[in-house]
């Protein structure tokens, strides 16, 4: 074990270590009361279907709440096509 | 590597069908039910790839150039963004509409008769405003897109014959 | 305790992710490990929306029941489409290596052959 591996695995033990006490730190598993519920939530199940008219909560969230991130979305999927076609543009002989 | 054997040709032809109809209604019910225009596109993104992989992708790419479902994918994106746009647009025509970038311009008005109904459980696929058509834009960027990649993929990485 | 169970479970897939990342040498492996931590993450946003008793965020005719949050939902659509582009783009321009070294060591990529 030389020295890279060395400082490899203190930091591999740190990150764990913290992951494992964060995880049993955080609150019980679907306990949510009125106090630590997400007022944006709250808003958006109350208000979904008279602002936006759409049964489904998410696609409301996603296409009309936050539709500046579905356009990022759309944005890196794009990228991602275009770099996928430029790859293998020159091993395609 | 020109495809499978004929009995795998048999089923993709049985099953694809299957496949594209269930992706286009994720798709188009994706504002009532769960799914939506990412979820239904690799629905039908996914038969595709199966049809990529039961006939082999010299065959496909005899039928389908990459650059073509390019051009799909852009369709897709300039509608998204498109529509995105109208939001604004629609305030300089209809002076009572709030305008903004993401506006869903369709919902509580009465001029258009298009998507304009306010939702309220009973599956009315006339609702939802905006949502539908961003839906059925990026729907068909996801399928345009993801059919790209695997089909660039499978047919740069192909064996050659006698090699 | 008994309730942080899908907590140990998000930080189990990410320290898996995070051991291939740093000790594969394998570009494969790698991006296997790149994509465990990924969805480590979506199942960690999946465990934050749910609520005790709640359904989906779905309206239909004649249900009064509580439901769970749509934001993270609608966070996690987005990080597996980016996912899978990210994927993609990986996957590409490993084969891209390969053909080009004739190796996938991590190692060996990028140095001159000697």
């Amino acid at each position: 074990m030389n020295k890279r591996n060395f400082a490899a695995v203190i930091f591999f033990a740190i990150v764990g270590a913290f992951l494992l006490f964060t995880a049993l730190m955080m609150h019980p598993f679907g306990n949510f009361n009125e106090e630590n519920t997400p007022e944006m939530d709250e808003y958006i199940i109350d208000n979904t279907q008279n602002e936006t008219g759409a049964d489904n909560g998410v696609t409301a969230v996603v296409f009309d709440y936050r539709g500046f991130d579905t356009l990022g979305e759309a944005t890196v999927l794009f990228t991602a096509v275009a770099g996928v076609i430029l790859v293998f543009r020159r091993l395609k002989k | 590597m020109s495809g499978m054997s004929r009995i795998v040709k048999t089923i993709t032809n049985v099953a694809f069908p299957i496949v594209l109809i269930y992706g286009l209604y994720v798709i188009a019910h994706g504002h009532l039910t769960p799914g939506g225009g990412f979820q239904g596109g690799a629905v039908v993104a996914s038969g595709l790839a199966m049809l990529l992989v039961a006939y082999g992708s010299i065959w496909v790419i005899g039928k389908v150039k990459e650059k073509q479902l390019s051009i799909l994918e852009s369709i897709g994106a300039i509608g998204f963004i498109g529509l995105a746009f109208l939001g604004i647009l629609m305030v300089f025509i209809y002076s009572s509409f709030q305008g903004n970038f993401f506006n869903n311009f369709l919902i509580n008005q009465n001029e258009i008769p298009l998507f304009n109904e306010i939702g309220a459980g009973l599956a009315n696929i006339n609702t939802a405003g905006v949502i539908p058509l961003m839906n059925f834009a990026v729907g068909l960027k996801v399928i345009a897109g993801l059919f790209a990649i695997v089909l660039v993929m499978a047919y740069a990485t192909r064996i050659k014959e006698g090699k | 305790m008994i309730y942080n169970i899908p907590y140990i479970a998000v930080a189990a897939l990410i320290l898996i992710g995070l051991y291939a990342v740093i000790f594969k040498r394998n570009l494969i492996k790698i991006v296997i490990g790149i994509t465990l931590i990924e969805n480590g993450v979506n199942l960690f946003l999946i465990t934050l929306a749910f609520r005790e008793g709640s359904i989906a965020p779905i309206y239909r005719e004649g249900q009064n029941q509580i439901m769970s949050l749509p934001v993270p939902h609608a966070l996690t659509l987005t990080s597996i489409v980016i996912g899978v582009a990210v994927l993609a783009l990986m996957l590409s321009l490993i084969i891209h290596l390969y053909r080009h070294y004739n190796t996938l060591d991590a190692h060996k990529i990028g140095r001159e052959q000697e």
